[in-house]
């Protein structure tokens, strides 16, 4: 939307980018700061309604154990001690570091969110390439068709992928290539051998196919790709819908630029005009979108790894929930605030450098 | 046609409808996509107001009077969608799926927009303190991925899976906690906006009361885009919810049909080749949610001038006609 404002005159703009370095160092520190609030808040609210739900004792052993024996479990656990005494000891373990041991299956928290983390991560890298190689080319194509029948397509097809939920699209993918075609497998991250040939590795990072490449396993990194493409596909479409019809609204928007319109009449082709003049300032808005997109990514990740038994953090997330384990859901949810925190200050301050008109 | 277009008719009460007035004022594609949308959410409407006298079994039915229902039964014959694996109608779940999914839209979307309009008008006319703690709340909620808190809040308040009241509140609730923050934003922007307008200064120097100014003259003036929110937050509660159910943070499959549990269900299926237990809630979602999103979409246009078609003056002068209108929306 921001495109189809008019840029200021230069004039106007002139005196203004004379203060920008003053103006764009305390843009970054009060956003810097933002950061901590955003945290804090969504971890405080986990936190309590975490404890609305029970307490992870009576959910692992209620019915199986005698009232009394649970409820000596609780008290000696603490969790029957007043709640604000409880956050406040959980705020202190955080601010010392402490994650604690999840209370299901007893890891410690930085190390589950590190392997599960890794897992999601390749994930939502993977289907950001799918997003991209779909849904750029398909939008700079839509906005050179404008208003004509592949526009239409174009445009019902995102509506289309906004419309399906992943599991949805997971569940059709499956149906097709894997059980119907039996091009790929229904499932996991990597075949049995393959994962246990990365977890023999030394160092690993965790994500499977830097890993494969890094011990030069090409048979092992053919086995990974094969497995990702349909989770990465079906997460990916989500994210492709959004980004086609944002190019396409921004290379509408730059094609009625002065510029390109001077390109227009030197006689420059229209493809050249969509591919080379058009599109380039038409980018920036997505790197602002795409910042946006990461929370819907690690929202659809949830979904899409249950979908395909995927063994993530949304995985983990939805069997931890499930066994009341608060730990375990605080140090998942502290992470993924983390990153949508940072994430969103990175991108502010990316769009506060290409525009400065966002700096206020 | 000129002299009319100047001269203000008196509108109808059909004519000034969000929707019904849309359809006037769209041509061509626009005009196509729209009545798709709206037909399409006409469906879902009959079928969730009518669910029991459309749907030929109940959607926790598993037998009849001729005994028990076959499970995982291909669609045809008495069951012309198939049967689940636990014995169940899929065309009855679908149809009343339809139902709950049409309850849960309307017990969230309604609880976020009181509070979110309330926050947002209270909010944007005080300033102040509650206003930035407000904006900071809002938006590190809007920021986290809507579906896990809504996990989150549904586990608070059912404590895993209730009936079909206590589901759809539940959820509604979930989803309400998701919108609120939207709802909050726009209405609280809007709201400072208009606090700068005349017609608000001229208010205040009459004397009138915040409660006044607020109710009567910034409330009207800064809720008419929400028809359009709601049609595109209807869609958006329609996939938390299923994706709720998809996870099993939903409403239980005996006391009430829902579409995204169901999915969740079929995915086992899947593997051996039964297509019909997924593929047939599945569209259900996608069609629903396409068309509020067509609707919605169409109406966001509609709204924009720069945005929205025009209908041609003559139809023989085709081309020029096309040419102003492009360089009118660029």
């Amino acid at each position: 939307m921001t495109t189809l404002i008019d840029t200021p005159p230069p004039t106007v703009a002139a005196p203004k980018s004379k203060s920008a370095g003053g103006g764009l160092g305390k843009y970054i520190l009060v956003r810097f700061l933002l950061i901590f609030p955003t945290i804090f808040i969504l971890v405080t609210l986990v936190f309590f309604l975490m404890r609305i739900t029970g307490d992870p004792i009576t959910a692992a052993q209620g019915g199986r154990l005698p009232q009394e024996q649970i409820d000596a479990l609780v008290h000696q656990a603490g969790y029957d001690r007043p709640l604000f005494i409880q956050y406040l000891e959980y705020l202190g373990q955080i601010a010392t570091g402490n994650f604690g041991r999840t209370i299901s299956d007893g890891r410690p928290v930085i190390e589950m969110l590190a392997k599960f983390g890794a897992a999601t991560l390749e994930l939502a890298i993977n289907s950001l390439v799918v997003a991209l190689l779909v849904g750029i080319p398909l939008g700079m194509f839509a906005a050179h068709k404008r208003d004509k029948v592949p526009d239409a397509l174009l445009r019902f097809f995102a509506i289309l992928c906004y419309a399906t939920p992943v599991f949805f699209a997971g569940l059709l993918l499956k149906l097709t290539f894997s059980v119907g075609l039996g091009w790929f497998p229904v499932a996991g991250r990597a075949s049995t051998t393959t994962e246990l040939a990365m977890s023999r590795l030394s160092a690993p990072t965790g994500i499977y196919w830097l890993d494969a490449l890094r011990s030069n396993d090409l048979a092992a990194f053919g086995d990974i790709v094969h497995h990702a493409v349909l989770p990465a596909i079906a997460l990916g479409l989500l994210t492709a819908g959004v980004f086609l019809r944002l190019v396409r609204t921004n290379v509408i928007g730059t094609l009625g630029k002065d510029y390109v319109e001077a390109g227009r009449s030197r006689g420059v082709s229209e493809y050249r005009l969509v591919t080379k003049h058009a599109y380039k300032p038409a980018l920036i808005p997505i790197i602002t979108v795409m910042g946006l997109q990461i929370a819907l990514l690690l929202g659809g990740a949830v979904l899409t790894e249950t979908t395909f038994e995927w063994k993530g953090l949304g995985y983990q997330l939805a069997q931890y929930l499930t066994a009341r384990d608060f730990v375990a859901v605080q140090g998942i949810v502290m992470l993924l605030a983390v990153i949508v925190a940072v994430t969103n200050f990175v991108v502010d301050i990316l769009a506060a450098l290409i525009d400065p008109r966002v700096r206020y | 046609m000129s002299t009319e277009a100047f001269t203000p008719a008196k509108k109808s009460l059909l004519d000034r409808l969000p929707v019904s007035s849309h359809i006037r004022r769209s041509v061509g594609l626009q005009r196509t996509m729209l009545l798709i949308g709206v037909v399409l959410c006409a469906v879902f409407l009959v079928a969730a107001i009518f669910a029991p006298l459309l749907a030929p079994y109940g959607y926790s039915q598993i037998s009849d009077d001729a005994g028990t229902f076959p499970a995982q039964a291909a669609p045809g014959g008495k069951h012309p969608w198939g049967t689940t694996v636990g014995g169940y109608d899929v065309l009855s779940r679908v149809i009343w799926g339809s139902q709950t999914a049409a309850t849960v839209i309307v017990v969230a979307v309604l609880m976020a927009i009181f509070i979110g309009v309330f926050l947002g008008l209270v909010s944007g006319y005080f300033g102040g303190w509650l206003d930035r703690i407000l904006v900071v709340v809002a938006d590190a909620i809007y920021a986290f991925p809507t579906l896990l808190l809504a996990i989150v809040v549904s586990i608070a308040i059912n404590k895993g899976q209730s009936g079909f009241w206590g589901g759809i509140l539940a959820c509604g609730f979930a989803i309400t906690a998701v919108f609120v923050p939207q709802y909050f934003r726009v209405i609280r922007a809007e709201t400072i906006r208009l606090k700068a307008e005349p017609f608000v200064e001229s208010a205040q120097v009459v004397g009138a009361s915040s409660a006044r100014i607020i109710g009567r003259h910034i409330f009207a003036n800064a809720t008419r885009t929400l028809p359009l929110i709601f049609t595109l937050n209807a869609s958006e509660a329609i996939l938390t919810l299923a994706g709720l159910g998809f996870l099993g943070f939903g409403i239980e499959p005996s006391s009430a049909a829902e579409w995204g549990f169901d999915l969740n269900k079929a995915m086992s299926d899947a593997s051996s080749g039964i297509w019909w237990t997924g593929v047939f809630p599945g569209a259900a979602i996608v069609l629903t949610v396409l068309g509020l999103t067509l609707v919605g979409e169409s109406m966001n246009d509609l709204n924009d001038p720069r945005l929205r078609g025009r209908r041609r003056a003559g139809s023989k002068r085709k081309g020029t006609e096309v040419k102003n209108q492009t360089e009118v929306s660029a």
